[in-house]
């Protein structure tokens, strides 16, 4: 390899680069998007659920009883309702999504120490919603009544759940990080998948390999300048992580860039070998969306979690390098993980980089398709 | 400089280049000639070394095509008919990325690039991007990106296709310059007057070489007399002609038309032939043939005339 002919290929791909808006537009306006969408608005906690309450009771209890759900900050109260057709307009409008029937005897139960009932009425459209709504109404529940046992000096049994790691249990802290592993799949197997292809297709390519250009100087030229993108672009999402999202970072930032470079080198990997194999940008995107994005979107543990999967997706996920990455990622942002614990993971993600990149340039030939 | 021996190329069924013989001496200019899908393009490819033969083999520049691919690729100069420079980079961009691809050092730079800014003359829109060039300063740039290495045989496939006349003199003026320095240079082309201009010319039809030599001596295969008719009613005429016995080559250049003869004296009986037809001749006489004339003429009695 001679270093004059790589960094003749570098330049000349950051200079196209730099005047093609639509690449520029993916390699940095997509990404700051994404955590920007994924730091203010999708957030699996819930918060303001819509409340529709029918207090049948009216009584002191009952109404310190909604009090205590609303001071939780899980639930709003959108409306006192007189009977259940109000309710059922309510939901059936979606203006709430639980409803609350509070029996007529509520009052009574409390002060007499016996198991207090509620009626509760879920939409259950919004399943997800749904069930962790009436999770947070059986906790609010449980603690109101633990609270009168108190009054009343009854001694009960109280749990004390600690939580590690991620003490606010808010879903951003692993949501960021986690989204930096697709950032970084974009970067690398979508914008990559298109370099090799778009000189095919534009008909430099025919120029090209009529030169003396060693095929490992091409490939290695053409990763670079993504390579540089994806560490900005990682770089940009740890500072707006920190600083705007105020994500806990635990960890040591050097491990975590030099494992993300080694990531990021598989992903250029997978992206520059579809797009050898494909010769067209069209084909080689759908390629690099369907083999690389989707899998590190879906099976990597980011959103879904893996232990929730039926069996065989959850085989598939141990070849999906995003989910080694995600879990290397979670580790030195919340726990502080170093090499001693996440070593092989490194070690996966590194086999799978210069897999991928021995690949590349196996399959790449000075010549012209049939 | 180049030699070619039983030369095959298939894709599945279709032969593009058919066991091709031919060999260009050092400092010649040969011309490549032939119909679109006659195999000049497969044929360019295969010696630049970026297309594998089925079979047989070649020699370019002291290089096997196969065993010495790379070697080879650092003393020729390749146009591929299609514009192969970068259109979003400008014309010194792409300058410099060829002359670092042929790792030409700072002193051969500025002198390469002093010739190449000279007969070109594209030193003005050297900051312009190469996609934003005219046809014929294309053309001049992407032979400027394959002359900075200073490459013992120039393969240029069709490079005027498409150019206007102006542009296209330019160009062959460059390579007439070229070729002064001895460089060994073999172009493609559809335009018969560029051909006339080679020392060799090659005739390429359905990837046979059907003929190969100096135009001068082209001319001479055609044993046959030559004649060019004018009249007022060209399509009536043609049909007649096509019915006569001993004419062999028929073919419509505008209002003319040219037709073989293989005796003279059968000429009278034409004349008569096409008056009873009611065609008027307005002129009738024997010329010399061009290479189109011989191209066609060597086409229709399918001749096939080996080396030399």
């Amino acid at each position: 390899m001679n270093l004059k002919r790589l960094l003749a290929v570098s330049y000349k791909e950051s200079l196209q680069i730099l005047r093609d808006i639509r690449v520029l537009i993916m390699a940095f306006a997509i990404p700051l998007i994404l955590l920007i969408l994924f730091g203010y608005a999708v957030t699996l906690d819930i918060n303001n659920l819509p409340l529709g309450v029918y207090d049948q009771d009216n009584s002191r209890e009952s109404k310190e009883f909604v009090e205590s759900l609303v001071q939780s900050g899980y639930f709003s109260i959108k409306d006192y309702v007189k009977n259940y057709k109000e309710l059922e307009t309510l939901l059936e409008k979606s203006e709430i999504k639980i409803a609350l029937v509070i029996p007529r005897n509520f009052s009574a139960e409390v002060k007499s120490g016996n198991k207090i009932e509620v009626q509760t009425i879920l939409d259950g459209s919004d399943a997800n919603t749904a069930s962790i709504g009436s999770g947070y109404l059986s906790g609010g529940l449980l603690l109101f009544y633990s609270k009168i046992a108190q009054a009343d000096n009854t001694p009960a049994i109280e749990g004390k759940i600690r939580i590690w790691y991620n003490q606010d249990l808010k879903s951003r802290n692993f949501i960021i990080p986690g989204l930096i592993a697709v950032i970084m799949m974009i970067i690398g197997a979508l914008l990559t998948s298109l370099v090799i292809a778009r000189e095919w297709e534009r008909g430099t390519m025919e120029q090209l390999i009529a030169t003396p250009v060693k095929s490992s100087e091409l490939i290695f030229g053409k990763l670079i300048p993504y390579f540089l993108i994806g560490m900005i672009d990682l770089l940009m999402a740890v500072v707006l992580a920190r600083l705007l999202f105020k994500v806990p970072f635990q960890g040591d930032y050097l491990f975590m860039f030099l494992a993300s470079g080694i990531f990021l080198l598989g992903a250029l990997g997978i992206g520059m070998f579809i797009s050898i194999l494909t010769k067209s940008q069209q084909l080689a995107y759908q390629m690099a969306m369907l083999t690389s994005f989707l899998p590190a979107y879906i099976l990597s543990g980011f959103i879904f979690p893996i232990f929730n999967m039926p069996l065989f997706l959850r085989i598939i996920t141990h070849i999906v390098p995003a989910r080694y990455y995600i879990k290397i990622l979670q580790g030195i942002f919340l726990k502080g993980n170093g090499l001693q614990i996440l070593g092989g993971e490194i070690l996966l993600l590194s086999i799978f980089a210069l897999m991928m990149l021995t690949l590349a340039n196996l399959i790449f030939k000075k010549r012209l398709p049939e | 400089m180049l030699e070619i021996l039983n030369l095959l190329k298939q894709y599945g069924s279709l032969v593009a280049v058919d066991y091709l013989n031919l060999k260009i001496e050092k400092g010649e200019m040969a011309g490549l000639v032939g119909p679109d899908g006659a195999g000049k393009t497969t044929l360019m490819r295969i010696l630049s070394a970026i297309l594998p033969p089925t079979s047989g083999s070649a020699r370019v520049a002291g290089y096997d095509i196969i065993r010495d691919a790379e070697k080879l690729k650092e003393k020729i100069g390749y146009m591929p008919q299609r514009f192969g420079l970068y259109e979003d980079l400008t014309v010194l961009e792409n300058l410099n990325f060829f002359s670092e691809l042929y790792q030409l050092s700072k002193k051969q730079k500025d002198e390469k690039y002093k010739e190449v800014f000279n007969f070109s003359q594209l030193e003005p829109f050297k900051d312009f991007l190469a996609g934003n060039l005219s046809g014929g300063m294309k053309q001049k740039l992407a032979l400027s990106c394959v002359l900075l290495h200073t490459p013992e045989v120039l393969l240029l496939d069709e490079p005027t296709r498409g150019v206007d006349p102006l542009s296209r003199r330019d160009f062959w003026r460059i390579l007439f310059e070229q070729q002064k320095r001895g460089i060994t240079i073999f172009i493609s082309t559809s335009y018969m007057d560029e051909a006339e201009r080679c020392q060799k010319v090659a005739f390429l039809d359905k990837g046979r070489l059907i003929a190969y030599g100096t135009p001068k001596k082209l001319k001479e295969i055609m044993n046959e007399f030559l004649y060019e008719i004018s009249c007022d009613k060209t399509r009536e005429a043609k049909s007649v002609l096509e019915k006569v016995d001993g004419i062999s080559g028929i073919s419509i250049f505008g209002e003319k038309i040219h037709f073989t003869l293989r005796e003279e004296k059968l000429l009278a009986n034409i004349k008569n032939k096409l008056k009873d037809t009611g065609v008027e001749i307005l002129n009738l006489r024997r010329i010399e043939p061009s290479l189109e004339d011989i191209f066609i003429f060597l086409k229709q009695d399918k001749i096939e005339i080996r080396n030399g």
